[in-house]
């Protein structure tokens, strides 16, 4: 009998520094009923299937797996973002097909290569300034001095956002993304704090998105607002003020921790960051492997339409389907000796950024930015030393990641 | 005395499923002496784009070589056709009289390009598509723009021709005997998709048309005379009637090979005269004809470029392997093709199908996902631009689940049921090849 409490292990922030003990005793029944009537999926093939199958759908986070408190109003605020735009305008994570495939093509035809390679040397300079602010100090908090600013102001440029409304946004950035955690504690404040943020930043995405039709500018928001032609619409303002909250809240906190957990994985591999100090070059092949190892999203939540056989297991109609990422990325069925931080991983394919229809819009602009930062941190940090581990974890567990990770340095190289 | 030990294994066909299947041995330790022998000059090629970017100019012929995945270290022997099969002595002949001992054989000599059975068949300006040369010869005609191109037989590869001829600009006329094209493969029912994207593209598609001969002038063909009596007018003519084999070399030696292929076990080990197996010859790829257990164990041939793959590979595995080791190769066949703008992807067998359903997209827009069913079980799938849901399909088909086999997909409509729409199997007498139903690239 396959235990059916797994899962609220994973959930519990105790478990948050080492989640992959779990994951293994979950492998071992690759689809497994939880208690509370939930599928866990855990093995490699079997998440490969399911992202593959049409009868699993994003468009509602199943009511059980909705934080509840008892208090409807509380309920509502603990779900602001899905929750103030479930009615209205559904960003396209949540969506199903043919709706998700509308939008997401007009997405798609903006971030293009193009764009996105665009905008490697700006990550780089606001690498290089980040780090330069922490001159004259012995220690670096990772967190608040470089992963955390970092994603903000480059979906800013993205989108074109002014510089002048850049620290507005980092604020409501901060809000929104705590307001995603879906087992953080809020405060009356904070609920406040968190709806007023959701109604600034649409209101301020609607006023842009006229702006740019006006003045259409080089970049995304212009792009996507651009009027359509005939028979060819472009997207209504309502998704796009969507689709634009979407990528700065999807684009944030994920490629926070990829930068955060990759810097503590170098530190706690010192051959590694001296190879990727040597050899910039390796920074791609270890930022799969980080994807693989240390992903920023470890699962990710849809619904079984209709009943799904699978590895002889029949996912009812219905039932919450939990897709657990990370564990498939340890999954000794599909890499050799998978807890070992391995770079030179020939065949390296790991759900760090999903799979099937709604893989990450963003991934090529999130490999950039942890390329670009990793590589600068490893060159300029002088004498880097982890000040504590496991580092201090925020409470999520699905996109996990340390709350703060304090580097103790002798000096910043040029 | 183990096979691993052997001194010496000959690959007689050096393409796709011979250069797989010698990696294979190579990648599973074989170290002995390996010969491949080809009857074409050329190293292993890829087949696919000559029909497709090589017609259409984007590719040259001679780039189309197979990278070697793993170092072969083969001895080769190329422009040398197998001539000659001794069993008992465990030799092969060359054309050139060269005699080859082997301890193992892997026959991969695929297939060729069915030739046109009437007359004119060698006129100048009648074309066929198998191999670089041909590829190569086809497209320096139509970069001389000829006047009217003429394809005959509506399958894979004359639809792939007659798209890239359109893409050229050329006027194009593509004949074939059923109602719409790709009815063999796929059935009437999608084969009109394909009659309305050619019809929109300007070829112009003459169902129901039977080519008797063709005629020339100046010594160049001229026109295609029909059985009814009709006539159409072309200086440049593609057949595309399918493959078949030359097998009478293994034929000879008292294996079970016609023009249909080379009958194997389920272990791929060709089969005797007597009803057993050699243990020494190995076949795959176009010419072997095996009991897949996904089709209820009947003998069938997969043309298509993942089972070349594949079953090299699985040939080369029980190769090494001992007596009582030997592996049955299951496999469920796929195939893709681009044409007129669009990407069909399929899996499973639509042999005897007899219900489909269109169950993501829509015929109308051109792009849909639509599955085949036998006697009540899903057999295939087949995705015109539409083949995201694939894989959870093609685990359908392998378990045989019913029929249609997914109903409760975010993006399906209610689903209808039609008959595909096969046409009946060819009479005896039409055709001396009883495999051209099984043939999907006919
Ligand atoms: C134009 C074209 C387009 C295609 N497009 C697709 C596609 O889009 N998708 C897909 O899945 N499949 C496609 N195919 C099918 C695919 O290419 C074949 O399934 C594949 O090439 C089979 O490989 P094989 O090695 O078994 O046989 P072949 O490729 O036929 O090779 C057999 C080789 O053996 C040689 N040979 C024969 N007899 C002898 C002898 N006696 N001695 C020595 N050598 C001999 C032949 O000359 C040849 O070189 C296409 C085929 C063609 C011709
Ligand atoms: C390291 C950084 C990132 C990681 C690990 C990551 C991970 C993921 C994952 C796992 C998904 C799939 C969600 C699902 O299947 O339900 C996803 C979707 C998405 N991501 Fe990212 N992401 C990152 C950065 C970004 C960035 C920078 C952007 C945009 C600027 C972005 C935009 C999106 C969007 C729009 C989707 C939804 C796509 C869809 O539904 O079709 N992401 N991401």
């Amino acid at each position: 009998m396959p235990d059916d409490t797994l899962f609220s292990e994973v959930l519990d922030p105790r478990n948050r520094a080492d989640p992959y003990p779990i994951y293994k005793k979950l492998r071992e029944v690759p689809v497994s009923r939880q208690r509370d009537g939930a599928y866990v999926v855990s093995t490699h093939a079997a998440i490969r299937a399911l992202l593959f199958d049409p009868r699993l759908s994003s468009e509602d986070l199943p009511p059980s797996r909705r934080p509840r408190t008892g208090n409807p109003l509380r309920d509502w605020i603990l779900n602001p973002i899905k929750n103030r735009i479930a009615t209205s305008h559904r960003p396209l994570i949540f969506r199903d097909p043919p709706d998700h495939d509308t939008l997401r093509e007009f997405v798609m035809k903006e971030f293009t290569i193009h764009r996105v390679n665009g905008l490697h040397g700006r990550v780089g300079s606001l690498v290089d300034d980040l780090i330069e602010r922490c001159r004259g100090r012995d220690e670096v908090c990772l967190v608040e001095d470089l992963s955390y600013p970092l994603p903000v102001a480059v979906i800013c440029d993205l989108l074109g956002v002014p510089e002048k409304d850049e620290p507005q946004f980092q604020k409501w950035a901060t809000q929104l993304a705590t307001a995603l955690e879906p087992d953080a504690r809020h405060d009356e404040a904070s609920r406040h704090a968190t709806v007023a943020a959701f109604d600034e930043i649409s209101s301020y995405m609607r006023k842009l998105i006229r702006r740019k039709r006006r003045h259409p500018a080089d970049d995304m928001l212009s792009g996507l607002a651009k009027p359509g032609r005939e028979g060819n619409p472009s997207m209504g303002d309502i998704d796009l003020i969507s689709t634009a909250i979407l990528l700065l809240v999807a684009g944030h906190e994920t490629t926070v921790n990829l930068i955060t957990n990759g810097m503590l994985t170098l530190l706690r591999h010192p051959d590694e960051l001296k190879k990727l100090k040597a050899d910039p070059e390796r920074a791609p092949r270890l930022i799969e492997e980080l994807l693989r190892y240390e992903p920023p999203v470890h699962f990710r939540t849809r619904k079984a339409l209709g009943d799904i056989k699978i590895e002889g297991t029949t996912i009812p109609k219905g039932a919450p389907v939990i897709l657990l990422f990370a564990a498939g990325g340890r999954d000794p069925a599909r890499f050799s000796n998978p807890n070992r931080f391995f770079p030179d991983r020939e065949d390296n394919q790991h759900f760090g950024f999903g799979g099937g229809l709604h893989y990450c819009v963003g991934a090529p602009l999130a490999r950039i930015e942890a390329e670009v930062a990793l590589v600068a941190l490893c060159r300029r940090l002088v004498e880097p030393e982890l000040m504590a581990d496991p580092p201090p974890y925020r409470s999520g567990a699905s996109l996990r990641g340390p709350e703060s990770l304090g580097i103790r340095i002798s000096g910043i190289n040029r | 005395m183990s096979a691993v030990d052997d001194p010496s294994i000959v690959i007689v066909g050096a393409s796709l499923a011979g250069l797989r299947g010698a990696e294979a041995l190579r990648d599973s330790g074989y170290t002995g002496p390996l010969t491949i022998v080809g009857d074409e000059p050329y190293r292993p090629y890829d087949r696919p784009p000559l029909s497709k970017h090589v017609l259409a100019g984007d590719l040259r012929a001679e780039a189309t070589e197979l990278p070697q995945l793993t170092a072969v270290r083969a001895q080769w022997r190329l422009g040398q056709a197998a001539v000659a099969l001794d069993r008992a002595g465990r030799t092969i002949r060359l054309a050139d009289d060269t005699v080859l001992p082997y301890r193992s054989l892997l026959v991969t000599t695929g297939a060729r390009a069915r030739p046109f059975p009437g007359a004119g068949a060698g006129l100048p300006g009648v074309h066929t598509i198998r191999g670089r040369d041909d590829a190569a010869a086809l497209r320096s005609a139509l970069a001389e723009k000829p006047r009217r191109v003429l394809i005959v037989g509506g399958g894979l590869i004359g639809c792939e021709a007659a798209s890239c001829c359109r893409d050229l600009g050329l006027s194009v006329t593509l004949v074939d005997p059923n109602p719409t094209p790709l009815a063999r493969v796929l059935g009437m029912l999608v084969g009109n998709s394909v009659a309305v994207r050619m019809k929109d593209a300007g070829v112009s598609f003459r169902p129901h048309t039977h080519v008797k001969a063709f005629e020339s002038r100046n010594g160049k063909v001229a026109r295609a005379r029909l059985e009814d009596g009709g006539e159409i007018e072309a200086d440049l003519v593609i057949v595309a009637l399918g493959a078949e084999r030359d097998a009478r070399w293994l034929a000879k030696a008292g294996l079970l090979a016609d023009g249909g292929g080379l009958t194997c076990d389920a272990a791929c080990r060709a089969m005797t005269g007597e009803g057993a197996p050699d243990p020494h010859i190995y076949a795959a790829g176009d010419i072997a004809r095996w009991p897949n257990p996904l089709f209820g164990d009947r003998l069938r041939t997969v043309e298509h470029w993942g089972n070349a793959v594949e079953q090299a590979r699985h040939a080369a595995r029980n190769m090494l392997a001992g007596r009582d080791d030997q592996k049955a190769y299951a496999h469920l066949p796929a195939f893709w093709s681009s044409q007129f703008d669009v990407n069909i992807k399929a899996i499973g067998s639509t042999e005897g199908a007899d219900k489909i359903a269109i169950v993501h997209g829509s015929r109308t827009s051109g792009r849909f996902l639509a599955v085949y069913g036998r006697a009540g079980r899903t057999v295939a799938a087949v995705s015109f631009d539409e083949a995201r849901w694939l894989p959870a399909y093609e685990s359908q088909i392998a378990c045989g689940a019913p029929f249609p086999p997914i109903l409760d997909a975010t993006d399906q409509a209610p689903i209808d049921h039609f008959s595909p729409g096969f046409p009946a199997p060819r009479l005896a007498s039409e055709s001396a090849d009883t495999t051209e139903r099984e043939s999907i690239h006919a």
